[in-house]
């Protein structure tokens, strides 16, 4: 039997021909990475190959590291294989992987949404045989609105909170989210407060961004000057001590988890905002239809009951298991070590 | 509708008490006394009778999202509420309704009777009317069950500032059993008509648990004690030559327990009895249990009354000749409660006392507690001697003091996802016990369902462990690779021949995770049945 060009194995997503690995999640010789959230680019490798706007930002996470950046469309060919990073509009630097062999073309999405953001290079189809695609919101339930909308209702939100004296502290992850919230909330407002781990990694992005300026809470902010203004912070920074200088303070969250009652209810969040980085159901379907292709592998998210409804649609699709963990209800994979290492004000 | 979906949404979305009681005002000021009657009966769980069954409604919202069943039902167990669910595959459109909650509610009650291709059309016309929230909610009329962290007492709080009446006569007024489509809300809340009281039980006053030690009541003689009956709490009403029977849910059960008729013709008129509903078996008390295969039936057979015939223990009384005497002090009332019982007491009427414990200090009360289970109580009621009979969860003149519950070591075998705040943890559990089979080999066999007791966090572990070691899947059920132990605690036990185990479990919950044990170490059915009174 034919090797595929694409093989999952216990230490990522291989390419034997290359012997190349995509988004390894154990330490390999060479490693194509799609963007910088931790449950795609991992320490440990040797050489680093990943879109140029993605070098600063994984250098900022794992520190000295051995990495090559290339341009949109720019192709390398190892052994015989051509690899090329195609813009995937999830977060800023981020990247599908196109790989062709003797004609044959599969394309690996990592983490994707179509919507452009403002941020992050908008999301290209790139026509393939086999789409290996995320499918964290790969349910019907989820369905986004025009972001503008949503922004609209921050916003309001806001000055709602603003005009009732209270601070309004928002939580969204600290590479993607906490940026694209900055770049649309309203300044006319109020000013915009961060918490340690959003202010380092949005010094990381504002080369590569426009984006308005911030104030760090330090210990030394006054609580007097932040009343009214928009804090923004990390999803783990709800319930600590560090969140107590806010008071009276509102809060709220952005994420596509938030489509669900529940998900807010327990999290105890005043407000939710549905708002994410990656695909819902629709976008899912339309981008799959838009690349052409005849095979569908699906990797993180609700990847079963998607192919499964893909197989019905007339697609040959199957699942793949993978560490990949697109957005958790806790907020992206990104929280956790961003906090240990970094510890923002608490 | 818009602004009914609008109040929801609120009292959705945060779980601070003023809010919930400012949104509430806010509505009651606007809204107009249809949608204020239908408001009042709807967060007091008066809903219309549903007019579609749910096994529809999946169908034709899977039909009008353009999904087939199987991904919806999907959808459906991870969202884990069907409004909820049906409010989010269906896609919003630009079209809008501007009717109101009543007309709403009003076509409900009428296309109960409709042809299926009508109740079908009328759905798919109105979800496409309405955006999500709306959607939501009218699906939620639909469904029936809505539970949106109201209590009726912040409700009537919220009336009571809009119309300036007082709370307790509020609360009083909507009580039983009154007809959302044909009561006015002049009729209802505003006009004071003696008749209408005719039926009318006063709100029940509901005890605190003790939780520090019983010492801190203070002196012993300011108190009465008697043992807390595991029954149904109920009032009985004997006005104008009427029986009216409450259940503490403001329940009308009257009709669920005839032999109470005989109390016409021998209490006098104008008595109200406070007291519990408990099985009378072979001249004692029975199990909840027993009780439990009368609760549910709409018609009582001659057969079943025969089996589980029941007795009021009454402790308290309300209303004596025809006056309401909720003010005088408890031992003043329960003099005259003593008084009408001696009056009957030989009539061998299905009424009887609850017993008076003496005490002299509380080592005695303690000893008096440790006997509840011999005397099928649930521990010891504290009632102070020179208290009213208040309204509602008032702290500080009644106490209720319960025994620990019974308790064993199980292994969790199955999980499901929780539903609401905890759809996206597994966080219902199954759990089971060893039994031997013949051929002396142990194998784990189900005993108890349980959903509440443990931390968020161990929630979180126990749910990461769940995910990392299903066997097998059964729609929304996970089976799991024993491994966890946790000690289950419950109210009461009794031999079941509809349960796997062959024993019933009261109120299983979780108590605690038992890291220090290995499933070698749970309990056995056998131990589980030792437990049960003999």
């Amino acid at each position: 039997m034919k090797q595929p060009l694409l093989a999952f194995n216990d230490k990522g997503i291989y390419c034997a021909q290359a012997n190349v690995y995509l988004d390894p999640w154990r330490p390999v010789t060479n490693a194509i990475i799609t963007h910088g959230h931790s449950d795609h680019s991992r320490s440990g490798h040797k050489n680093y190959i990943t879109h140029h706007l993605n070098v600063p930002i994984i250098k900022h996470r794992l520190g000295d590291i051995n990495v090559t950046g290339k341009d949109w469309g720019e192709t390398f060919s190892v052994n015989g294989v051509t690899f090329s990073l195609h813009p995937a509009g999830h977060i800023v630097g981020s990247a599908q992987v196109r790989v062709e062999y003797k004609g044959e073309v599969w394309v690996f999405t990592g983490d994707y949404k179509t919507e452009d953001d403002g941020l992050a290079t908008p999301y290209e189809v790139v026509k393939c045989d086999t789409f290996i695609t995320e499918c964290t919101f790969g349910l019907p339930a989820f369905k986004w609105l025009p972001q503008q909308e949503v922004f609209n209702d921050i916003n309001t939100w806001w000055a709602q909170n603003k005009a009732e004296g209270k601070t309004s502290v928002l939580f969204g992850y600290t590479l993607g989210k906490a940026q694209r919230l900055l770049k649309h909330l309203d300044t006319d407002i109020g000013k915009i407060y961060t918490h340690g781990a959003v202010e380092n990694m949005t010094e990381v992005i504002r080369p590569m961004v426009d984006l308005p300026p911030t104030t760090l809470i330090t210990r030394d902010t006054k609580k007097e000057e932040i009343a009214g203004n928009m804090v923004i912070a990390p999803p783990s920074a709800h319930g600590t001590p560090w969140i107590r200088k806010m008071t009276p303070y509102v809060t709220g969250a952005a994420s596509g988890w938030m489509a669900f009652r529940g998900a807010r209810r327990r999290r105890a969040i005043d407000r939710g905002f549905v708002l994410s980085d990656h695909c819902d159901w629709q976008s899912l379907l339309e981008s799959i239809k838009a690349t052409g292709c005849e095979k569908v592998i699906s990797t993180h998210g609700y990847s079963e009951i998607f192919s499964k409804y893909l197989r019905e649609q007339g697609y040959d699709a199957r699942t793949e298991h993978t560490q990949y963990e697109g957005e958790t209800d806790e907020g992206e994979t990104e929280q956790k070590d961003q906090r240990e290492k970094e510890g923002g004000e608490s | 509708m818009k602004n009914f979906a609008q109040l929801i949404k609120t009292l959705d979305s945060t779980n601070k008490t003023n809010t919930k009681v400012e949104a509430l005002t806010e509505y009651f000021r606007h809204a107009n006394d249809k949608d204020k009657v239908w408001t009042i009966a709807i967060l007091s769980h008066r809903r219309p009778p549903r007019p579609v069954n749910t096994t529809l409604l999946r169908l034709w919202a899977s039909e009008l999202a353009n999904i087939p069943l199987w991904l919806f039902e999907e959808s459906y167990h991870i969202v884990g509420d069907l409004a909820e669910t049906i409010a989010l595959v269906i896609p919003t459109t630009k079209n809008q309704s501007d009717k109101s909650l009543s007309e709403f509610v009003e076509e409900m009650i009428t296309l109960k009777k409709k042809p299926e291709d009508e109740k079908k059309k009328y759905l798919h016309q109105n979800w496409l009317a309405l955006n999500y929230y709306e959607r939501f909610v009218f699906t939620k009329l639909i469904t029936g069950s809505f539970r949106i962290g109201v209590s009726q007492k912040l409700m009537t709080r919220a009336l009571a500032r809009v119309t300036e009446m007082d709370e307790d006569i509020l609360a009083h007024k909507l009580m039983g059993d009154w007809n959302p489509q044909t009561v006015s809300f002049q009729k209802l809340v505003l006009d004071e008509k003696p008749e209408d009281m005719l039926s009318k039980p006063y709100p029940f006053y509901l005890a605190y648990a003790l939780e520090d030690e019983v010492e801190e009541l203070g002196n012993p003689d300011e108190w009465a004690a008697e043992h807390k009956w595991d029954g149904i709490r109920s009032q009985t009403i004997i006005r104008n030559g009427e029986l009216f029977v409450w259940s503490r849910g403001e329940e009308l059960v009257t009709d669920k327990y005839p032999e109470f008729q005989c109390f016409i013709d021998t209490l006098p008129d104008g008595t109200v009895i406070d007291g519990e509903i408990l099985p009378w078996v072979n001249n004692s008390i029975g199990s909840f249990n027993d009780l439990q295969t009368r609760i549910g039936r709409k018609i009582v057979s001659a057969a079943i009354l025969k089996k589980v015939p029941v007795i009021i223990k009454a402790y308290d009384l309300l209303e004596w000749q025809g006056k309401d005497i909720r003010d005088l002090p408890y031992k003043e009332r329960r003099r005259l409660l003593e008084l009408m019982y001696e009056g009957v007491k030989e009539l061998d009427l299905p009424l009887q006392i609850s017993e008076q414990v003496t005490f002299n200090n509380w080592e005695e009360a303690v000893r008096e507690k440790e006997r509840a289970r011999e005397v099928r109580s649930e521990g010891l009621m504290f009632k102070r001697k020179d208290s009213p009979y208040l309204v509602g969860r008032k702290k500080g003149d009644w106490w209720k003091w319960k025994l620990d519950p019974y308790s064993i070591d199980a292994v969790l075998t199955y999980a499901m996802r929780g539903h609401g705040r905890r759809s996206n943890l597994f966080t219902d559990y199954t759990f089971a016990l060893w039994q031997e089979k013949e051929d002396g080999e142990r194998e784990l066999v189900t005993f108890a369902k349980a959903y509440s007791g443990l931390t968020d966090k161990e929630f979180r572990m126990v749910d990461d462990y769940i995910k990392k070691n299903t066997l097998e899947r059964f729609g929304p059920v996970r089976s799991v690779t024993p491994k966890l132990v946790f000690e289950i605690g419950f109210e009461g036990i009794a031999l079941s021949g509809r349960h796997k185990s062959g024993v019933a479990t009261r109120f299983p919950r979780i108590l605690r995770w038992r890291t220090d044990k290995a499933i070698e170490d749970a309990n056995t059915i056998e131990d589980l049945k030792a437990l049960i009174p003999k």
